[in-house]
């Protein structure tokens, strides 16, 4: 065999779902052992940061990065990362979009931290403590990483390889992946363009298997209040699926336990906005009724109502790569606050 | 005495750039109706303030909600679509499309933080030169009052922290 690669794995805001990935790929894990030493991977291993800082630069091959950028702990582990290897892999919806804990700039640090420490139903903190950032203790100084106001995605701080999206992503995707790799490592094969997308080039309606009608809908469903049909499209049926406007790759696996997509895989290369895509999508499927030219705008607003949280369907993994990113505050409503 | 929040915006925005605020304005209009309507507010010689900008699609649901996001990210402090009336799409129903994704965009930038009203649609013929303007004059001066666009704002506030933290 060939020279032995070197991987690193490591967790920014993330949930722990992508290094447990790592592992679904079942007994092909020995292959990677063998292929691979293991450079630091928190999870698993017991490496330190200052085992990192002490490498050569560009001494890992393969950094796979999962959980977005949330504070400064991630962005430093990020960035060293990124100085010691030679690929760097944006792994998970996290890392890509933002993922879940994307959408927490729908609020901002501040309101966090308050709700956090003083506003929950099992807080006491009557003097109002928060975490401070740096602490005497009579050990010596102690520091914790600064919550920053807004949650970035991996390539908004260092330079990305590749993006593998997918909350977590799916194992024939991480199978694909090591094929590359292994293919690379052993007979010299090409790796794939700067900043491909390790999933397809297709939308999800492509991968999945059911049947489309294109018959509009009245109202919208909620996957709980209705008997979903599992041969008929979601959309057709009145539930929300985002398929029309994510990236296909992880074998519909949603759709086939009879669950809508939720759009973890992110938008294709073609759009930039996924909730626009998807917002976009949805509205053209509401029946144009008999009267349409006898309603009025307040009229279709009601209508439209049936969809109760846009920004939380639309955009529930890709909130920080989206066009807008994070919630503002209008100067009028700052005065009345 | 105690002042009105648009009496605040004001004095802010000139506190802050020293001169009236002048809201920048796109107008999506579409090829058939509205952009036939808005030549001929111009060639009527009708006078209306010179905020916008039209950009013209050929029917007003082409105007992507990644086009009017995108118009916001950049600056825009208004964005209006303007097409057909209600049964006299070119398309047959383009604008039923339309007014449903406008209306659901409008609870979108409500939910980013920005108020609804900055966006509009409004239903503007090839005979309606003076619609368009009065449409225009409107929105230009319902924007002069709400005050900038905030994204412009966070953006700032959003490269500071990055600064602050050393990045």
């Amino acid at each position: 065999m060939a020279k032995k690669v070197s991987i690193a794995q490591y967790w920014g805001a993330g949930c722990g779902g992508c290094d447990v990935a790592l592992l679904d790929i079942d007994e092909r894990i020995l292959g990677v052992a063998e292929m691979a030493d293991i450079a630091f991977w928190p999870i698993a291993v017991d490496t330190k940061l200052k085992d990192v800082e002490a490498m050569p630069d560009k001494s890992i091959t393969i950094t796979l990065y999962n959980g977005a950028i949330r504070n400064s702990e991630n962005e430093h582990v990020a960035k060293l990362l990124r100085q010691k290897s030679q690929i760097m892999v944006s792994f998970g919806s996290c890392a890509c979009y933002g993922g879940i804990p994307g959408l927490a700039n729908v609020t901002n640090k501040k309101a966090i931290m308050d709700y956090v420490y003083n506003k929950t139903f099992s807080s006491i903190n009557p003097d109002e403590t928060l975490p401070q950032v740096k602490y005497q203790a009579p050990e010596g100084e102690l520091e914790l990483p600064v919550l920053y106001d807004t949650v970035l995605t991996l390539d908004d701080v260092v330079d990305v390889d590749y993006y593998m999206p997918g909350c977590p992503p799916a194992v024939s995707l991480i199978n694909e992946f090591l094929d590359i790799v292994e293919k690379h490592v052993k007979e010299g094969a090409d790796l794939p363009p700067k900043g491909s997308f390790i999933a397809s080039q297709k939308t999800l309606c492509d991968e999945c298997g059911r049947e489309k009608s294109y018959e509009p809908i009245d109202r919208i469903y909620l996957p709980h209040e209705i008997d979903i049909d599992p041969e008929k499209c979601m959309l057709d049926q009145g539930v929300i699926c985002l398929g029309p406007a994510t990236r296909a790759g992880c074998g519909a696996q949603c759709l086939n336990a009879n669950q809508p997509c939720r759009g973890c895989m992110g938008p294709t290369a073609a759009v930039e906005d996924h909730g626009g895509s998807m917002l976009s999508a949805l509205a053209s499927i509401f029946r144009t009724a008999d009267n349409e030219t006898h309603l009025s705008e307040d009229d279709i607003l009601k209508m439209m109502s049936e969809i109760k949280d846009p920004l939380g369907t639309f955009y529930a993994f890709t909130m920080p790569k989206s066009i807008i990113k994070r919630k503002v505050t209008e100067r009028k409503a700052e005065v009345s606050e | 005495m105690k002042m009105t929040s648009t009496q605040h915006e004001t004095q802010a925005a000139t506190a802050a750039t020293g001169e009236q605020f002048e809201p920048k304005i796109i107008a999506f209009c579409c090829n058939w109706c509205s952009y036939a309507g808005a030549d001929l507010a111009g060639v009527s010689r009708l006078q209306m303030p010179t905020n916008f900008l039209v950009l013209r699609a050929m029917c007003s649901a082409r105007v992507d909600p990644e086009h009017v996001l995108r118009a916001f990210s950049k600056g825009a402090d208004g964005v209006m679509v303007l097409g057909c009336h209600p049964a006299d799409c070119h398309y047959i129903g383009g604008n039923y499309r339309t007014r449903r994704r406008i209306a659901l965009l409008k609870m979108l930038l409500e939910q980013y933080g920005l108020d609804p009203e900055r966006l509009k649609l409004e239903w503007v013929s090839a005979s309606e030169g003076v619609k368009f303007q009065n449409t225009v004059t409107d929105f230009v001066e319902m924007i002069r009052e709400m005050g900038p666009n905030p994204l412009i704002e966070a953006e700032k506030q959003h490269k500071a922290e990055r600064a602050k933290y050393g990045h």
